[in-house]
């Protein structure tokens, strides 16, 4: 891609605003449409157009793929670990709850997540559950689909022919 | 009216070319077009989070999936052997039976469909006071009212990207290699 002057520039110029939309998608997905999934196919889309305008050395420099593989996992664990923490540091509100005797709340209740540190700007409660496995939604997505994107664009089809024209004598 | 004609015209239009057309490369890109204009037509149809979906995964990502696999897997379509009439006949009857099956649905926008009647009420209701007014009942639904199935969901995406990676990875030092390019890799 060194002798597209254009599509680089062009592609330099969107990356950023791409990005910026990706992370409005994520963050303001309470209030409007979109969240996690569709944040991380929009970052996603970011790192692969630099992956194709700018070759995969590059992109794999912005993202190693080491570290894409260990958030694939982060961003299912914080989800669950969501759902643990609302298990852990909440006492069942719920009538129904109660009348069972139980110390804890359920797994994914965030009404667990309730607190009066900052109100108003700091969300808490449901708010705070969704935003929390939104994040980690989010996270997976990205790092799902840029790792197919390394997995695709890392094999050659020459190379795999001249391999196999060399294995088979 | 106008616009919603337009857009199923086109769309119908793009089915027949993606049907017709021989060159895998043209097809490729005409999917695309036609997941922008099935995003399109349910922006029109008052659901933004899916059209959302749709033209971030549909339009961008699986388009540039299929070049992905078009470029390890080649252009052009092989010949068909065989005669077509059986996957016609196939193809006609399996269409016969969805519109067979769309006469029993609900008109669009119809207030006694069980759409509008059973579900959705109570949870616009419940919604606001539940999530400390978080206004956007969509993603209140998928988030806390339905968590396990999106945590479900979260896994299988993880899943998928487990499998493309243990499938698509061939050695460890070719395509995650830091250092060293792929094709010195194979060398």
């Amino acid at each position: 891609m060194d002798s597209f002057p254009i599509i680089r520039v062009v592609a330099k110029l969107i990356i950023p605003y791409i990005l910026l939309f990706g992370f409005y998608v994520q963050f303001h997905g309470d209030f409007g449409p979109g969240g996690g999934f569709q944040a991380g196919v929009i970052l996603a889309s970011a790192l692969i157009l630099y992956g194709l305008v700018f070759g995969l050395p590059a992109v794999k420099k912005v993202a190693p793929p080491k570290l894409i593989e260990k958030l694939i996992a982060l961003g299912l664990l914080i989800y669950a670990g969501t759902g643990f923490l609302t298990m852990l540091c909440g006492k069942a509100k719920d009538g129904d709850h109660a009348e069972h005797g139980r110390a804890m709340a359920n797994f994914l209740d965030y009404g667990a997540l309730d607190h009066h540190f900052l109100p108003g700007i700091l969300p808490h409660g449901q708010h705070l559950g969704i935003f929390m496995i939104e994040f980690g939604v989010g996270i997976t997505v990205t790092a799902v689909m840029t790792m197919i994107f390394y997995c695709f664009a890392g094999r050659h089809p020459e190379t795999n022919s001249a391999s196999s024209t060399e294995a088979t004598p | 009216m106008f616009v919603s004609l337009f857009i199923l015209t086109l769309l119908v239009v793009t089915a027949i070319s993606i049907a017709r057309i021989r060159d895998l490369w043209a097809a490729v890109m005409f999917t695309g077009i036609f997941s922008f204009l099935g995003a399109c037509w349910m922006l029109i149809l008052d659901a933004p989070d899916v059209a959302f979906t749709e033209a971030a995964v549909g339009a961008g990502i699986s388009t540039f999936l299929m070049l992905g696999t078009l470029a390890l897997a080649g252009k052009k379509e092989k010949p068909t052997k065989g005669s077509p009439l059986v996957p016609l006949i196939v193809v006609g009857v399996t269409g016969a039976a969805l519109i067979y099956g769309t006469l029993d649905m609900p008109h669009f926008g119809d207030p006694n469909s069980p759409v509008q009647t059973r579900i959705q009420p109570s949870f616009v209701e419940k919604s606001q006071p539940d999530m400390h007014g978080l206004p956007n009942v969509v993603t209140a639904l998928l988030g806390s009212y339905r968590g396990y199935d999106t945590l479900g969901e979260t896994a299988v995406i993880f899943t998928a990207g487990i499998a493309v990676i243990l499938i698509l990875r061939r050695s460890s030092t070719e395509a995650f290699g830091s250092g060293s390019t792929p094709k010195k890799g194979s060398k």
